[in-house]
């Protein structure tokens, strides 16, 4: 019904010249947009507006929107938890120290990928290296913990090395470690689509007037490529910097961490599944979540608003 | 100088220099080490499904299978539960798949028509939910309060539009040439006989991709069905995959053959799992550069 509603909103507001003409020549395309549209508001905004129950007391079997006020209780209750403020620094640290990591590397591989001449080797290259950004999470989880288990083959080196076993997924000095690696593993390849877009747009001549000039393949790729695709790389650097709050890393932290290493591993998002489904805090869950919403959408808006002032190019 | 280049191209890529073939080298036996590198977990796993127990146990095996069995695929295939999670995930696939592409391209094709007054306000109204969202707990009561726990449609729904895909859908229907639907008015298509009949054919690309990019989606989501699927005939087998790991790698101390059977049951349903999108993936994957390059970072 809500839904129906907007909709006839929706077009009363385009009602500016001629209506029923307008309507008339689209009203197909109208009737097209309907469902999703539908689908938009029920599963999307009305979860948005349940975002309330943060200020509400929830019970299992209330109404979704929850059944009485309660102000800012849940917000004074996680503010002064440790362990709300431990998954804060967590999901800043790990996103952080992937960024920092992870995007020069990309950069790089694409500069190189870039460089491959044979086009059968270059194709060869990026189906292996997509590949892994098309496994599930599960997989990728299992095979760290096989690679990474006490007769696993990380072990194994350790072992004819005169070492010690180390039980890495047990360890909180090691999630971060785990975690980055894990990532580059997954994303490297696919990361370069974008660089090697750019690259592809950059004019075959500048490098042919380079090379005449006596530029050697490192000057050229100092001198053209990466000029070439510096606007890509600040447009993502900056989109990058908006989602370093954000809950990317839930599905793969979930699959690896477990007790004895959430004090590195646990982030906002885990923290909210086991407060809220897992414990049955559902207000107390919704608050924490609405408030790394909220720190999201206005690092978001700022990334967003900063890359289309200083590269001219933003999210859409 | 610029212009002598410009007519003889093939001459000047002719001419190379001893350092210019000594970078190409160094750089294709580089980028070699770190795709052996990628390959070498898939590798692993493979050669674990395939391997004896004895030799795992003596951490033998390395990227070839030690005292080759296919035990492992017998006892997993027989097991009873892998084959119908499989199968639950198959359906789900092609279900939700089919679902996502219809939904998605019914939303994308009218937001590409600037001439749809509506869309100054369905557009922002879209792409506001990537900015900000529902959290987990209100999807989750959401769910439950209309009934669908349970269900399949609660595994189905939650990802059936991806505002992402919507997005780059639109950018590649933008670039369909509006002279040759205008065209097909003229033939007598209706508005939806044009989308059907000229645009969509000439979408091959993005559609491509969007199915690549949504099976995958739904092949791979275990937490929908983690979340929703209380009932166990139900589970998709990224979920069984899911229960598989994290309970018995949990032991890894218990040393001997317990845990052994277990590493390669668990290698082996997971080179299963992921097998049918190695397999896919491939033969999409030339429209999908198309596709992504187009909607990726739109100015």
């Amino acid at each position: 019904m809500a839904a129906k509603n907007k909709t006839k909103a929706n077009k009363n507001v385009c009602q500016q010249e001629s209506l029923s003409r307008h309507i008339k020549k689209y009203w197909q395309l109208y009737v097209m947009m309907l469902i999703p549209v539908i689908y938009y508001v029920i599963f999307r905004y009305v979860p948005m507006v349940g975002n309330i129950i943060a200020f509400r007391r929830y019970r299992a079997g209330s109404s979704i929107f929850g059944d009485e006020w309660s102000g800012l209780k849940y917000f004074n209750q996680f503010i002064k938890d440790s362990n709300f403020w431990r998954a804060f620094r967590n999901t800043l640290a790990l996103n952080l120290k992937y960024l920092v990591i992870s995007f020069p590397i990309t950069i790089i591989f694409a500069i190189l990928l870039n460089e491959i001449k044979n086009v059968h080797y270059k194709k060869l290259v990026q189906t292996i290296s997509y590949l892994p950004h098309f496994i599930s999470m599960v997989i990728v989880a299992g095979m760290v913990r096989e690679l990474l288990s006490t007769s696993g083959p990380i072990n194994s080196l350790i072992a004819s090395l005169g070492g010690e076993p180390i039980q890495f997924i047990s360890l909180p000095q090691w999630f971060t470690t785990i975690f980055v690696t894990s990532g580059i593993w997954q994303g490297l390849g696919w990361g370069t689509i974008l660089y090697l877009a750019a690259m592809s747009g950059i004019n075959p001549e500048l490098y042919e007037a380079a090379s005449l000039d006596g530029a050697n393949r490192l000057k050229q790729i100092w001198h053209v490529t990466i000029p070439g695709i510096l606007p890509t790389i600040m447009t993502l650097l900056i989109l990058n910097i908006g989602s370093l709050c954000g809950s990317a890393a839930f599905e793969k932290v979930f699959l690896l961490y477990q007790p004895t290493t959430y004090e590195t591993a646990d982030i906002i998002a885990t923290y909210v599944y086991r407060m809220g489904l897992g414990s049955g805090n559902y207000s107390y869950a919704t608050a924490v979540g609405l408030f790394q919403g909220l720190i999201n959408i206005v690092l978001l808006t700022a990334a967003n608003i900063f890359s289309k002032k200083t590269t001219g190019s933003g999210l859409y | 100088m610029a212009k002598k280049v410009k007519d003889t191209p093939e001459a000047s890529r002719m001419i190379v220099s001893p350092g210019y073939r000594a970078f190409t080298i160094i750089n294709d036996i580089v980028i070699g080490i770190i795709c052996l590198a990628m390959l070498y977990p898939f590798l692993y796993l493979i050669a674990q499904s395939f391997s004896s127990t004895e030799a795992i146990v003596a951490g033998k095996v390395g990227i070839v299978p030690v005292g080759f069995s296919l035990d492992t695929y017998k006892y997993v295939l027989a097991s009873g539960v892998f084959l119908p999670d499989y199968a639950n995930t198959l359906i789900y696939a092609v279900i939700g798949t089919i679902s996502a592409l219809v939904l998605s391209s019914l939303l994308a094709y009218p937001l590409s028509k600037p001439e749809l007054r509506c869309n100054k306000i369905i557009g922002p109204f879209i792409i506001f939910t990537m900015y900000f969202a529902g959290g987990m707990i209100p999807n989750y009561i959401l769910m439950v309060s209309l009934g669908l726990k349970d269900t399949v449609a609660s595994f189905i729904l939650p990802g059936v539009i991806s505002t992402y895909y919507v997005i780059l859908m639109r950018s590649f229907f933008e670039s369909v040439p509006k002279e040759l639907e205008e065209a097909g008015e003229i033939d007598g298509l209706s508005r939806f006989g044009a989308f059907i009949h000229v645009a969509l054919p000439m979408s091959k690309p993005i559609l491509a991709t969007m199915t690549l990019f949504y099976l995958v989606q739904y092949w791979n989501d275990w937490f929908d069905a983690f979340l929703y699927l209380d009932t166990q005939t139900k589970w998709p087998v990224a979920y069984y995959l899911r229960n598989l790991i994290s309970t018995s790698s949990s032991s890894a101390e218990d040393a001997g053959e317990a845990m052994t059977i277990a590493a390669n049951i668990k290698s082996c349903a997971m080179v299963l799992t992921a097998a049918p999108i190695i397999c896919v993936y491939p033969f999409i994957q030339k429209y999908f550069v198309a596709g992504m390059m187009l909607g990726g970072v739109k100015g």
